[in-house]
């Protein structure tokens, strides 16, 4: 297995202790396998995104365990853990406009990992680098390498980002919400990208989106996460055909359908997510799910497992099942 | 000026546009220059009827926002004209297009960003009045707790500062500020595209409530096609300041006649089918001359379509209109 993940929690301080932000979060991820997490805002899935990569923010306490291609990276150095980030691991940020330098042109900064980690010369990095800026499909590589990152369009951005982060061939992509900020005819291409290079290469890819619809046509399996949880998480159409945890139903019912008639009523949540300070004493989404029952208030859901690999964290799982 | 530019008329369409054709000046010289400026309008006519909300489409830098403003007059076109309930805009007098404005209100896509975070909800909520004048103290509390009431909220939440609530609540508080008014015509741009797919939802059916009771008419300015065929009758797709198809939302996403109309359909990401991709280039193909400006990034254009450009022509009734030289069936 490529990543495997066990029993990951993350604390981040707070004003009044400390703050569970992720919990009980375990997953394996093998290569050339495109895993999705799904999820609102503070659901954890940029929290854990961001602890694979060592990037948890100050003061942050992440246990568990992180093992990537065997090697454990929870209480990783920062050094060692410098080795691996834009080598062996990569990320692709939502706004490239944030994670690009500015004040460098984008050449040397798709050259730059390829230096640093593969101990590279100048000229032969930038040479490289043009090649890379090609294949993710820049119509002109050449004048995108003497660009700066302002005067590329947002999709030129995200794909000069995409050959900064495959530049050292990395074995494992965390994408998160690589296409959030960009038209849908460009996102397409982009995740069609993603796509193309994960089954040449054969690297694993972790795609973070809030979009189902993102997930369910680029990854082969899906978690959905939802206060710091996984509530469920399976093959795809398994998922999204029979859900079975009540939050991935309300996610899937509360986007209008197309060919529905105009105007009719989407499904709501109720309620909003509350704040933790430590391991919730039951189901985190009890109180606002519709099927809340008095075991959902003091134990927390076991995990229930449902055909292959598929698994959903609530009391009631085996009721449910039933197309949204 | 024709009458109709002076007049209000019973069955004139609650907006018009006519012709709108807006260039922004190239800034500067030097590297940061445009190499030639492209209108970011060029010649949008459009008619909203009462009732009707109607939905534009198109990517960044297809002139959506850039309409958005002329038509609440925030902005001045080129050429063109803008009628509101059969009225000129351009032509009125200050205090006329004040009372004209009422009329309008405008949502904006960032529930965070658009709320003074240092005043009370209830002088933000009341600010459209202030600036319409008028109103006293007491009767613009009045406004605002039936504003919060009708966007769900409560009287009290008036006392309340914006950080206090959630997205969604926030987006509400911009929806009840944009009601105060009781316009009769809300522009929506993006107003659900950064709020989580549950909160969503809420506003959405807000929006629908209000179209039904409140007989609010929205004109939904979005890249998100299943957020626009929830809400509006009619729609347009916009391309680079044009309008290059519109008629009713459901055929016009169900039967795409313009080529692009069907690479944004087919890019829409969706839970049954992966998105389809176009095999041609996307956004650093050529600007166009003086052919169809989606011409180089078409995947089926002709020699015709580089030369000459098309323009909106009626097409299989139902104000179904396209403009291309080979529509698709």
């Amino acid at each position: 297995m490529l990543l495997d993940v066990v029993e990951l929690a993350i604390d981040l301080p707070a004003p009044d202790g400390w703050r569970r932000v992720v919990d009980r979060v375990s997953f394996g991820l093998d290569e050339g396998e495109s895993l999705g997490v799904v999820g609102e805002s503070g659901s954890g899935k940029t929290m854990t995104a961001l602890a694979i990569m060592g990037l948890a923010p100050d003061g942050a306490e992440v246990k568990g365990s992180i093992r990537f291609e065997g090697r454990e990276l929870v209480g990783l150095t920062e050094e060692a853990m410098g080795q691996l980030r834009g080598d062996r691991i990569a990320m692709v940020f939502q706004e490239p406009m944030t994670a690009l330098n500015p004040l460098r042109g984008v050449g040397a900064q798709v050259a730059e990992p390829l230096m640093l980690h593969r101990g590279l010369a100048g000229h032969e990095a930038r040479g490289r680098a043009a090649q890379l800026l090609e294949r993710v499909g820049l119509a002109e590589p050449e004048r995108a390498a003497r660009s700066y990152p302002f005067m590329l369009s947002g999709g030129e951005r995200q794909r000069a980002m995409i050959a900064m982060a495959i530049g050292c061939g990395p074995r494992l992509v965390i994408a998160d919400e690589p296409t959030t900020a960009l038209d849908v005819t460009v996102q397409a291409r982009i995740l069609a990208l993603i796509d193309g290079l994960r089954s040449e290469s054969g690297m694993g890819v972790l795609l973070v989106s809030h979009d189902l619809a993102v997930i369910a046509g680029h990854c082969d399996r899906v978690i959905v996460m939802y206060a710091g949880v996984i509530m469920e998480m399976g093959p795809v159409q398994a998922v999204m055909a029979e859900p079975r945890n009540p939050y991935t139903l309300a996610l899937l019912e509360a986007r209008p359908r197309p060919g529905a008639p105009r105007g009719s009523r989407l499904k709501t949540i109720p309620g909003a997510p509350e704040l933790k300070s430590g391991p919730s004493a039951g189901c985190p989404f009890a109180g606002r799910c519709a099927l809340t029952m008095d075991i959902c208030w003091t134990t927390p859901p076991p995990e229930a497992a449902f055909g292959l690999n598929h698994v959903s964290r609530c009391h009631r799982a085996s009721e449910l099942g039933r197309a949204p | 000026m024709s009458d109709a530019g002076t007049r209000a008329t019973g069955d004139a369409p609650l907006l018009e546009v006519s012709s709108l054709v807006k260039t922004y000046r190239a800034p500067g010289v030097g590297p940061f220059a445009r190499r030639n400026a492209r209108p970011a309008l060029a010649g949008v006519s459009l008619a909203i009827e009462k009732g009707r909300s109607f939905g534009i489409v198109g990517e960044s830098g297809s002139g959506k926002s850039t309409l958005a403003r002329i038509a609440l007059a925030l902005d001045s076109p080129d050429s063109g004209e803008v009628r509101l309930q059969g009225r000129s805009l351009f032509d009125l007098p200050r205090r006329q297009l004040r009372a004209a404005r009422a009329h309008m209100q405008m949502v904006f896509q960032d529930p965070y960003g658009s709320l003074d975070p240092r005043q009370r909800v209830e002088r933000i909520v009341a600010e459209p009045l202030h600036a319409q004048g008028g109103a006293t103290g007491a009767e613009r509390r009045a406004r605002v707790r039936a504003s919060l009431e009708a966007v769900g909220l409560q009287a009290s939440d008036a006392r309340k500062h914006p950080h206090e609530f959630s997205g969604g609540q926030r987006q509400r508080i911009a929806i009840a500020r944009a009601l105060i008014t009781r316009p009769s015509l809300v522009i929506a741009d993006e107003p659900v595209s950064a709020l989580d797919v549950s909160v969503q939802a809420q506003v959405l059916n807000l929006m629908s409530d209000l179209e039904r009771e409140a007989g609010v008419t929205f004109l939904l300015i979005s890249h998100d096609l299943a957020v626009v065929a929830h809400i509006c009758v009619t729609t347009a797709v916009l391309f680079r300041g044009g309008i290059v198809e519109t008629g009713l939302t459901d055929a016009l996403f169900a039967n795409p006649a313009h080529p692009y109309t069907r690479e944004l359909v087919d890019a829409t990401p969706r839970l049954d089918r992966p998105a389809r991709v176009a095999s041609t280039p996307a956004n650093s193909a050529p600007e166009a001359g003086a052919g169809c400006p989606y011409a180089p990034r078409c995947a089926f254009a002709r020699p015709r379509c580089l030369e000459e450009a098309p323009v909106l022509e009626a097409k299989g009734g139902e104000g179904r209109k396209v403009a291309c030289w080979y529509p698709l069936n």
